[in-house]
C-alpha cells in the first residue's frame, strides 16, 4: 500500500505532477541532445584527423615508436599482411616506409619526410591522390616522386624536374637517388605541406637500402566503433615479442588532450544547466513539502513513523524522477537520430576550411544509449537527492504545530 | 485501574516571551470503558489536554499515564507506535487519507501494525459495516459526505483495537442527522468492543450522550461530573 499510496499521490495535484516531469524531461533532453552533438562532432573530427594520415592504429616494430628509427623498421610479412585477410575488423593494411632524408636541386637543400607508399592502398585509406593539383598520382612501382606544394615551392621544383635525395638508410647504408617529380600535392596543414615527399614503398625501400622493410602498417578499420575489438584482434593475433601496435590516443596525445579539455570546459555548462533544472525541480518539491504540513501531521498522529512517511515522499519523488527520465530518453532519441541522418551543415569561412582539409564540413550527432542512461541517471540522481529536502523537513516535524499550518 | 491518569499536567506557550497557560494543573482519571465528554469554552484547553494524553504534545509539567506507561519517557519513534497500537484519532475536519478508498482507509494503521491483509480486510469491513457504510467501501473520501467521512475516521480510528479514542469536536462540521447518527455508532462501540472514548465538544448533542462530563475552565477542571441517564437517539 506503500507504493500505491506514493503512486496515487504523484497524481492528486496533476499540473505538478506534469510540470516536475516536464522539467526533468527537459533536463535530460538538453543533456542528451547536447552531449550527442558534442561527442559527434569530437567523434568526426578524430575520424577526419586519423584517417588523414595515421589510421586508428597502427603496427611496428617493437622499439620503433620511442625511437623512429629506420634501424627499427621491420619486414613486411606476409603474416602482418594476412591481418586483413583473417580478421574481419582489419579492413587494409597500410604499409609505408618513413624516414628523413634532404632533398636537393641545384644550390637548395631542404630537409624532407620521405614516405615510401602502395600508391593503390594510401589512396583507399587517405584520398591522397585527391590533393593532387598538378602532375600524375604514383602508380605501383613508380620511380617518381610527389612533392608536397610547400617543398615544391622552397626547391623551386615543378612536375618533370628532378629532385635530388640523399639520407642515411638501413643500418648506416649511404642513400641516395634522382627521382623525377610526377605531382604536385597540396595539404591544408602547413606543418605537413612543407616536408612530405611521397615515393613507391619499392623506390623507397630501395633508395634507404631497406628491400622488403616497412616501418609502419597503418591498420584501416571500419569507424572508431571497431577500435576495442582490434585490440583484442590484435592482443591476440600479434607476436609481441617482436611487434607493438599503437591507437590514435599513443600516436596523437594531443587530440586527446584536446578533447578532454572541451570536454572539462563543458563540465561547466552540464554543471549550469542541472543548477538551473535542480532549482526548478526543487522549487516543486519545496512547495509541495509546505503544502503538505498538516497531512503529515495527520500521518504522523495516526502512527506512521517519520522514517516511512519519509519514503513515501522520497518514493514519490523517485517516481516523477523515472517518469520524467523515461519520458527524456523517448523524447531524445528521435532528435539525436535525426542529427545523426541530418547533419547540422557549417557554412562560411570553417566550412571552407574544413573543405580544404578533405573534411566534410558537418556537425553529426552521436546516437549512443549510454548517452541517454547516464544523463537520465544523472538527472534522476539529482532529483533523488532534492527528495531528500521533505524527508529533513519530516524528521523535525512536531504533529501539533503541522496540523495548525 | 484508570486507563487514562494525568496528574498536575501543565502547559505554557511562549513561556519565555509572553507566557500564556492553556492548562494549569489537571489531574484527570479515566477508567476503561468510559464514555466522556471535556467541555468548556474556547480557550479552555480541551484541544491542548487532547494532543498532551494523545502524545501529539508534551507537557510543560506533570506526568500522563497510559495503560500503566508513562508516556513521556517515550522517545519519538515509540510514542509513534505507541499512539499507533493504543490511541484512535477523531479529528474535527475528518483527515481522511485523500488518494485512499474507505476500506484502504480503515485498513491504514493496521497496514503499519503489519497485521496480514486477510485480516486487516476482515476487520476493515466489519467496522464499515458497523458504522453503516458498507456499500462505500471502495469510494475515496472525495466521494463521501462530511458525515460519512466522519463514519470512515471513527472505524479507521477503531481498527487498530486501541485502548482509548481521542475524538476533538468529532461533530463540529456535521448536520443535525449526521450526528446523531454517529453518536449513535460511537456509543454503540463503546458498549460493543469496549473501547474507551475520550471527546472534546461545545456541541450540546454529544455533552447530553456522555456519561461523565469533565469540564475546564482557563485550564482546570472546575466540575467533574457523571450524567446517570444520558440521552439517547
Amino acid at each position: 500500500m506503500i507504493f500505491k499510496l506514493a503512486w496515487r499521490n504523484i497524481w492528486r495535484n496533476r499540473r505538478r505532477t506534469f510540470i516536475t516531469a516536464a522539467s526533468i524531461l527537459f533536463a535530460v533532453m538538453f543533456a542528451s541532445v547536447m552531449e550527442s552533438l558534442q561527442r559527434g562532432a569530437w567523434n568526426n573530427m578524430i575520424n577526419n584527423v586519423v584517417n588523414f594520415y595515421y589510421g586508428y592504429a597502427q603496427v611496428h616494430q617493437r622499439d620503433y615508436w620511442e625511437d623512429k628509427s629506420l634501424d627499427l623498421a621491420m619486414p613486411l610479412t606476409d603474416s602482418l599482411q594476412a591481418l586483413a585477410a583473417n580478421t574481419e575488423v582489419v579492413e587494409a593494411i597500410v604499409p609505408r616506409l618513413e624516414s628523413f632524408g634532404l632533398a636537393s636541386t641545384g644550390d637548395q637543400t631542404f630537409g624532407v619526410m620521405v614516405v615510401g607508399i602502395d600508391p593503390e592502398r594510401e589512396q583507399a585509406f587517405t584520398g591522397l591522390a585527391d590533393r593532387l593539383y598538378e602532375g600524375a598520382y604514383l602508380k605501383p612501382g613508380d620511380d617518381g616522386a610527389l612533392l608536397a606544394s610547400g617543398v615544391a615551392d622552397r626547391l623551386n621544383l615543378g612536375v618533370g624536374d628532378t629532385v635530388l635525395l640523399i639520407s642515411q638508410g638501413y643500418h648506416g647504408v649511404n642513400a641516395a637517388g634522382k627521382y623525377p617529380v610526377r605531382g604536385l600535392i597540396d595539404f591544408p596543414s602547413p606543418e605537413l605541406d612543407k616536408q612530405l615527399l611521397y615515393l613507391s614503398l619499392p623506390t623507397a625501400q630501395y633508395f634507404y637500402g631497406a628491400t622488403g622493410m616497412v616501418t609502419t602498417a597503418a591498420l584501416q578499420i571500419r569507424n572508431a566503433d571497431a577500435l576495442p575489438r582490434l585490440k583484442r584482434t590484435l592482443s591476440a593475433e600479434l607476436d609481441t615479442t617482436y611487434y607493438a601496435w599503437h591507437d590514435w590516443t599513443e600516436m596523437m596525445p594531443e587530440l586527446l588532450e584536446a578533447k578532454a579539455l572541451d570536454s572539462a570546459g563543458n563540465v561547466i555548462v552540464y554543471l549550469l544547466l542541472y543548477l538551473i533544472i535542480a532549482f526548478g525541480i526543487f522549487g516543486t518539491i519545496l512547495m509541495m513539502t509546505q503544502e503538505r504540513q498538516y497531512e503529515f501531521g495527520i500521518l504522523t498522529s495516526i502512527g506512521m513513523r517519520r522514517g516511512r512517511l519519509g519514503s513515501v515522499i522520497w518514493l514519490e519523488t523517485v517516481m516523477l524522477g523515472i517518469i520524467g527520465a523515461v519520458a527524456g530518453i523517448l523524447v531524445s532519441i528521435p532528435i539525436v537520430y535525426y542529427l545523426k541522418r541530418n547533419p547540422i551543415q557549417f557554412s562560411g569561412a570553417y566550412a571552407t576550411m574544413l573543405e580544404q582539409y578533405g573534411f566534410e564540413p558537418i556537425f553529426p550527432a552521436q546516437f549512443d544509449w549510454n548517452i541517454f542512461g547516464t544523463q537520465a541517471l544523472l538527472v534522476f540522481i539529482v532529483t533523488a537527492l532534492l527528495g531528500l529536502y521533505p524527508l529533513w523537513r519530516i524528521s523535525r516535524l512536531k504533529p501539533v504545530e503541522a496540523m495548525r499550518a | 485501574m484508570a486507563v487514562i491518569t494525568t496528574r498536575g499536567i501543565t502547559k505554557t506557550y511562549n513561556p519565555d516571551t509572553i507566557p500564556v497557560h492553556a492548562l494549569n494543573g489537571v489531574d484527570l482519571d479515566i477508567e476503561k470503558g468510559e464514555f466522556t465528554a471535556i467541555v468548556g469554552p474556547s480557550g479552555s484547553g480541551k484541544t491542548t489536554l487532547l494532543n498532551i494524553i494523545g502524545g501529539l504534545d508534551r507537557p510543560s509539567e506533570g506526568k500522563v499515564i497510559v495503560g500503566g506507561q508513562p508516556i513521556e519517557e517515550l522517545s519519538e519513534n515509540k510514542l509513534i507506535d505507541f499512539r499507533k497500537d493504543h490511541i484512535g484519532f477523531v479529528f474535527q475536519a475528518y483527515n481522511l487519507i485523500p488518494v485512499l478508498t474507505a476500506l484502504e482507509n480503515v485498513e491504514f494503521v493496521m497496514l503499519l501494525q503489519k497485521r496480514p491483509a486477510a485480516e486487516r480486510r476482515e476487520r476493515a469491513m466489519e467496522l464499515l459495516r458497523a458504522v453503516g457504510l458498507e456499500d462505500k467501501v471502495n469510494k475515496r473520501p472525495s466521494e463521501l459526505s462530511g458525515g460519512q467521512q466522519q463514519r470512515v475516521a471513527v472505524a479507521r480510528a477503531l481498527a487498530p483495537k486501541p485502548t482509548f479514542i481521542l475524538a476533538d469536536e468529532p461533530t463540529a462540521n456535521l448536520d443535525s442527522t449526521s450526528t446523531a447518527q454517529l453518536l449513535d455508532i460511537m456509543a454503540e462501540l463503546n458498549h460493543r468492543e469496549s473501547v474507551t472514548f475520550l471527546f472534546s465538544t461545545h456541541d450540546q448533542r454529544v455533552i447530553d450522550r456522555a456519561r461523565r462530563i469533565v469540564t475546564l475552565v482557563d485550564g482546570r477542571i472546575d466540575e467533574d461530573v457523571q450524567q446517570s441517564q444520558p440521552a439517547t437517539s
